[in-house]
């Protein structure tokens, strides 16, 4: 009886492990080499989310979606603005109407054409959304109206000027009224959506009807992994090809035939202040915080020496937005930071809370590293970790907390999408930000004619922001790439997306 | 006439029983999910600021609530989340924007092949481990072997898991860790699963083993084993016609509880091999605040569990006709 069963069991357990009934065989590997025109892209994110680009918000999602969406124009690598389903326009003396010629022969991914139609539908959804989950343009309510005199002509008038209009431009043009974009995208990119399978895989496919050059890749799998951690396993275990997003520590343990291309994260990592509280209300304790801590040592400690030390709510990729010399208006000075704490009533210092999300460990890591280099100054600071649906519900929404290490990126490429948020009226200024003169240059800048004046007044904005301490500025994270050996053609932009149509294998 | 008798009230007594099992897991499920919808409702986060992030307003997020419907009272949620429960219509996910019963099939499916092979295996392994255990009792290997028991019952299934995914994942390369290959490509799949389902059978299976050596050795001890043996029946022929019998229920009872936990421990193997199931999703859910797929899953593994209880009981009835009522009405044991 005793070996009958011992002989089951043993048959059970070889049963369900394959190749153990071959005996000598040898395991196949499991993921083949990958195929010339085949791309498999590793991600930490599930893209649990709708995927139509006008609602979407999350960074990884929309870092999928560039490749599948183009707007009138699309930016380049360089910042730029570039032809997109618009060939060309035109733009009258007064600086009020645009006229946009749609590119010839372009079609969307169901090869039905796009018309200028389908751009004013588009514009017209974000500008003034009749959806509550679209999420309203400011920007693009400048429109005063929209004309389509036939189907490859557009013509948008605004009421004012506004040099910034253009980069608004980038939104995706979609088929009007076409109602499954939330789960089976349709657009006019490189790439075509094939399918989404929950926290498995996101397909894609080259749309061999694009307008422009086609890309190199004809399939591309985004495999969706737990973490980055899981990611690295599968790098080693050879099942990806391509992973963005990892830390110094993890490229560190890269198989050989990996290389980590490094870029810039392009988002504003900072302690932030929640103003309106005690006693982060008096600009004397801001700017005391701002001389306590060491953002060198920082970096030295949490990121191993990688990331970009940044002065206030602007990062480098901006250009001529990005003005360098604020990165060094706090240099660290414990002394000042005593002397300025005392004027202010806290010669002994006192305690805060800093509120973080703890599903992203750099930022733990950050607040860790703060709270060390606070307590030389008498600053007693109390790591929270909270989940991410709990930190937009209470710290971003609620406006509930004292201070908060995280990163803020732009949803487009104009200083606005940064600055405009500290504005003392804007719905999403979480950290209770007030100032007449910061709220004034906002004003001015949006009545500005001429690009080089409005250049001025941000740049300017940027200083007030730093002057006044309105957060304690840390850095523009490092972002490495890890790219396997032979893949060519990666290009980092100064916004959060990874272009899949560049992409080549070499031989 | 007589036996005609028993065996009516037998039936009635059956069909009762049926009848109030049936009721109580009905009662056990509206109380799991409606514990479950309280409990969510009362955390903070929601669903509205989640999908605007860190560009949206609290304006934004108010109208979102109003238009997703939650911003109305629990109860009113509560009673349309039944209402289309018992109408067949699981729901739309809040994140994902698809019809949950269709987003949870393959999910389900995942989960089920990974309970199913773990549960495999501890009934495979530990049934002749336990009975090696036993005649080990008291001999020289006996120390060795129970402190490597108790070992096995220690480790806790993620880090097996973790150790599993190196050795056979990274060194052997036997499969891809993190990288699930999906239930069509069976062979690779089952692979991948089997390592999961080893890491979750370890422990139990450990804990079965001690336990099934624990009740055979004894039931070994009972008089009737000497008398049995005293007439000359065979040591096998005693272990299989009367011991097992006697020391079946219990282990049965315990493993009926085993496949409650494989559920429960599938969730955290389930991250650690990247596997996506049921568990996965639902820690992803709780994290997105989507209401639909998490109360979708925690009334399917709710289920699972209540159904495993059902089945020990049904079982051991099988084995031990005595357990069937709470008072012996038939014979001693197996004369």
């Amino acid at each position: 009886m005793r070996k009958k069963l011992l002989a089951l069991a043993l048959a059970l357990v070889c049963a369900a492990l394959p190749g153990c009934g071959g005996g000598t065989q040898a395991p196949a590997p499991q993921d083949p080499a990958p195929a010339s025109n085949e791309l498999r892209v590793g991600i930490a994110q599930d893209l649990d989310d709708t995927l139509d680009p006008h609602k979407t918000v999350a960074a990884g999602t929309r870092e999928v979606l560039f490749n599948v969406f183009e707007g009138l124009v699309k930016p380049s690598p360089e910042g730029e603005l570039i032809p997109a389903v618009a060939e060309s326009w035109e733009l009258s003396d007064d600086h009020l109407t645009y006229t946009f010629h749609i590119r010839q022969g372009i079609t969307f991914h169901d090869g039905s054409p796009v018309t200028a139609g389908d751009a004013a539908w588009s514009l017209l959804r974000l500008a003034d959304p009749q959806e509550a989950d679209v999420a309203a343009v400011a920007a693009l309510s400048a429109i005063a109206s929209v004309e389509t005199p036939d189907a490859a002509t557009l013509v948008l008038t605004l009421s004012e000027p506004s040099p910034e209009f253009l980069s608004y431009l980038t939104a995706a043009v979609l088929p009007a009224d076409y109602a499954d974009q939330d789960t089976q995208p349709i657009g006019t990119g490189p790439f075509r959506f094939v399918s989404r399978t929950a926290q498995e895989s996101v397909i894609l496919e080259r749309y061999d009807g694009y307008w422009g050059d086609l890309p190199a890749l004809e399939r591309v799998t985004y495999r969706i992994f737990e973490n980055a951690d899981s990611i690295l396993l599968g790098i080693q275990a050879g099942a990806v090809d391509l992973f963005a997003h990892l830390t110094r520590t993890q490229a560190a343990q890269l198989p050989e035939d990996f290389l980590a291309a490094e870029g810039y994260m392009n988002l504003v990592q900072a302690l932030y202040l929640n103003n309106a509280v005690e006693p982060f209300n008096d600009v004397r304790v801001r700017q005391a915080l701002c001389y306590a801590v060491d953002v060198d040592a920082l970096l030295d400690l949490a990121f191993d020496g990688y990331g970009f030390p940044i002065g206030s709510s602007m990062y480098p990729a901006f250009g001529k937005y990005y003005d360098p010399s604020l990165a060094d208006l706090y240099p660290h000075d414990t002394e000042k930071a005593k002397a300025l704490l005392a004027e202010a009533g806290y010669p002994d210092g006192f305690s805060m809370t800093i509120t973080v999300p703890s599903n992203y460990q750099p930022h733990v890591d950050t607040a860790q590293v703060l709270a060390a280099q606070l307590e030389e100054v008498g600053v007693q600071a109390e790591i929270v970790p909270v989940e991410w649906g709990a930190w937009l519900e209470d710290v971003y929404q609620g406006r509930n907390f004292e201070s908060t290490v995280i990163g803020v990126d732009a949803a487009n490429m104009t200083a606005r999408a940064l600055l405009e948020r500290f504005v003392s009226t804007a719905g999403n200024n979480f950290i209770n930000y007030h100032s007449a003169a910061y709220d004034a240059l906002f004003a001015a800048a949006q009545s500005a004619y001429d690009d080089a004046e409005q250049t001025a007044i941000y740049r300017e904005m940027e200083r007030n922001l730093a002057e006044n301490a309105a957060n304690v500025y840390l850095q523009d994270m490092a972002d490495l790439v890890a790219v396997r050996k032979g893949l060519q053609g990666l290009q980092f932009y100064p916004i959060y997306a990874l272009d899949l149509s560049t992409l080549y294998w070499a031989e | 006439m007589r036996i005609h008798l028993i065996k009516a009230r037998e039936g009635g007594r059956a069909g009762g029983y049926v009848l109030r099992r049936l009721g109580a897991l009905l009662v056990t499920m509206l109380a799991v999910s409606f514990l479950a919808f309280g409990a969510f409702s009362a955390i903070s986060g929601s669903a509205a600021s989640l999908r605007l992030g860190t560009q949206g307003t609290s304006e934004q997020a108010a109208a979102l609530e109003a238009e997703m419907g939650l911003d109305r009272p629990l109860l009113a949620r509560y009673g349309s989340w039944l209402l289309g429960f018992f109408t067949g219509d699981l729901g739309t996910s809040l994140s994902y924007r698809q019809g949950v019963g269709e987003l949870l099939a393959g999910k389900a499916a995942v989960t089920l092949a990974l309970s199913g092979l773990s549960f495999a295996l501890i009934a495979a392994l530990s049934l002749p481990l336990g009975l090696l255990s036993a005649r080990l009792e008291g001999g020289p290997l006996d120390g060795l072997h129970t402190a490597f028991n108790q070992f096995c019952m220690a480790v806790p299934p993620f880090f097996t898991g973790i150790l599993l995914s190196y050795v056979f994942g990274i060194a052997l390369k036997l499969f891809t860790p993190g990288a699930f290959p999906g239930l069509d490509h069976p062979r690779q799949a089952a692979r991948h699963l089997f390592f999961a389902a080893l890491s979750i059978a370890i422990p139990r299976t450990a804990m079965t083993v001690r336990m099934l050596r624990g009740v055979i050795t004894s039931e070994l001890r009972r008089d009737y084993v000497r008398t049995a043996l005293s007439r000359g029946q065979g040591r096998g022929a005693v272990l299989r016609r009367h011991v097992l019998r006697n020391a079946l229920p219990p282990v049965v009872s315990f493993l009926a509880q085993t496949m409650a936990e494989i559920v429960a421990g599938g969730i955290v193997v389930e991250q650690v091999f990247g596997i996506p199931g049921l568990g996965r999703m639902l820690v992803a859910s709780i994290g997105n605040r989507d209401y639909p797929v998490v109360q979708a899953i925690v009334v399917m593994l709710a289920f699972w569990v209540a159904l495993a209880g059902t089945a020990a009981d049904l079982v051991n009835a099988r084995i031990d006709p005595r357990l069937r009522f709470s008072q012996a009405e038939t014979g001693g044991p197996a004369a």
